[in-house]
């Protein structure tokens, strides 16, 4: 899949993560209370805390940012987001540093392709397909882990719960340029 | 009752096809017409968000400007899959939020002839409909087989109550709305203080060992509370739960075996609806012995066809009075 060229080359991690969030990301608020990493589910796989995340992102520690696993380790559960007191957009700005990371080559390369899988599915389809995505993917990242998961395939195969085909909208074209649009508009920001 | 306009998502008709079922059979004991929105698209799941931001919200916005060009009527729109109803709520938060991002939305959907006025929907969760628009009440009067002594786990995952935009659930944490549901249905509902932890959503395919401890944790809560099955309302936690129960009793060393099955699903057996038309026998890890708690009786697991007579077993007790047609088979 074509990602939107870098945005604002030359602006600083802080900055571009600023543009990139969709409401105000009131990151100059964050009070370093730390109820974000002690609400996190998953925190305890994560190289760094939310917290420590945006104290790295307003020390301009940029690579560090950029590199941790932290966004790819988030769950997308919104408990930081709902208990945060300063109201900072916590999960929107996961996705943008995810977002920025990608298009600046920083990615962790199997959970970026995991996601960016799935978009190529998307775009071609207009829906997902699970059985493409997890054989492209696994056969990928992960082909020892295959074998394992026939029985679990199998299973749901055997209840008619996975798709062998994938299925097509009819304006798969009018998706298509509407996303083509959209990621030129997101690379002229 | 007005219709309502739903947008299914990918997993209704595969993963979730027991979801999509007892829908589909509760509604019609309701008479809820739910119209399925005409060449929706996917919302990207969690995943086209991480990849780009503008694509993301056009992709999830193309539904909205279908629903609102198809709406006929209805205003509401619901989606039955968590992530599906807060990818399509968010968008239209934001977008009203966020101007600059709404023209570029729009502008991007003018490239496909499409528009989209935010907050000309409602974008609302199933469970939400039936509870506040079909209501207690009605749901009450259509329960002929009531779940008394079914003991049920109210799982509703993340995303109905968080981040909650237009603030429809009653907790972010603790929302007792499914749990109200499930009382009016005579099941008893175990108290769940995980009702709202995260089963582990895409992790268990891009990082299964997190996932596996989320889902261990929300297993072995479930069964602390001596619960004989856990009900969700979205098709992520439901797999999650289910699918991937075995790999977690593998990881752990743990033998955990509750059954995951819809909140439509309990439902409709609670309506004395069939468990073969509600879907009942799709999940992976098998709910016969939790319904036999309220006498219902699930067809048995998929297994290869026997060959041959089935021969009578020799009754071993006192011999029993037995009427012709029985000797004859």
């Amino acid at each position: 899949m074509a990602h939107s060229p870098t945005p604002g080359d030359g602006l600083s991690l802080l900055e571009a993560v600023e543009r990139k969030t969709p409401i105000p990301s009131r990151l100059e608020m964050c009070i370093q209370c730390g109820s974000c990493g002690g609400s996190c589910p998953s925190a305890a796989d994560m190289e760094h805390t939310p917290r420590a995340i945006f104290a790295l992102l307003r020390a301009g520690m940029d690579e560090s940012v950029l590199h941790s696993n932290t966004p790819w380790i988030c769950v997308s559960c919104y408990q930081c987001m709902v208990r945060c007191p300063q109201e900072i957009p916590i999960t929107d700005i996961m996705y943008a540093i995810k977002n920025i990371a990608i298009q600046r080559g920083a990615a962790h390369k199997e959970e970026a392709a995991f996601s960016a899988t799935f978009a190529e599915m998307v775009e071609s389809y207009g829906r997902s397909f699970e059985l493409g995505l997890a054989t492209r993917y696994y056969l990928k990242h992960h082909p020892l882990r295959l074998p394992g998961m026939a029985p679990l395939g199998m299973g749901m195969l055997a209840r008619r719960r996975m798709d062998l085909k994938p299925t097509r909208i009819k304006d798969v074209d009018g998706l298509r340029d509407i996303l083509q649009a959209a990621r030129e508009m997101e690379a002229a920001q | 009752m007005s219709a309502y306009l739903l947008y299914p998502g990918c997993s209704w008709d595969s993963s979730a096809r027991a979801y999509a079922l007892s829908t589909g059979a509760v509604c019609r004991e309701l008479g809820l017409e739910l119209r399925q929105l005409e060449d929706w698209n996917c919302c990207g799941a969690t995943e086209y968000l991480s990849v780009d931001t503008v694509p993301a919200y056009a992709l999830i916005s193309r539904n909205l400007a279908l629903a609102a060009r198809q709406q006929n009527g209805a205003k509401t729109l619901t989606a039955p899959c968590s992530l599906c109803y807060l990818n399509l709520s968010k968008a239209d938060y934001y977008l009203e939020e966020n101007p600059s991002l709404n023209e570029k939305v729009n502008r991007a959907l003018e490239a496909g002839g499409m528009h989209y006025q935010p907050g000309t929907l409602e974008i609302r969760h199933l469970l939400d409909i039936l509870l506040n628009d079909v209501g207690l009440d009605t749901i009450r009067r259509h329960v002929t087989r009531p779940l008394n002594g079914l003991r049920v786990a109210p799982y509703l995952g993340c995303l109905l109550s968080r981040p909650d935009y237009r603030q429809r659930f009653s907790h972010p944490d603790q929302p007792h709305e499914l749990d109200l549901l499930l009382k009016a249905l005579g099941a008893d509902v175990v108290d769940y203080p995980l009702k709202t932890q995260c089963c582990g959503g895409h992790m268990t395919q891009i990082g299964p060992n997190t996932a596996y401890e989320l889902l261990r944790r929300l297993l072995h809560g479930a069964e602390q509370y001596k619960a004989h099955l856990i009900a969700t309302v979205c098709p992520m936690c439901q797999l999650n739960l289910d699918a991937y129960q075995h790999d977690v009793n593998r990881h752990f060393g743990t033998r955990f075996a509750t059954p995951v099955l819809y909140f439509t699903q309990l439902m409709g057996l609670a309506f004395g609806l069939e468990p073969k038309a509600l879907g009942i026998g799709l999940e992976l890890v098998g709910a016969r012995e939790a319904l036999a708690h309220i006498g219902v009786e699930t067809p048995p697991p998929a297994q290869a066809p026997q060959r041959g007579r089935r021969r009578k077993k020799k009754s071993e007790g006192l011999p029993m009075p037995s009427m012709p047609e029985d000797d004859q088979s």
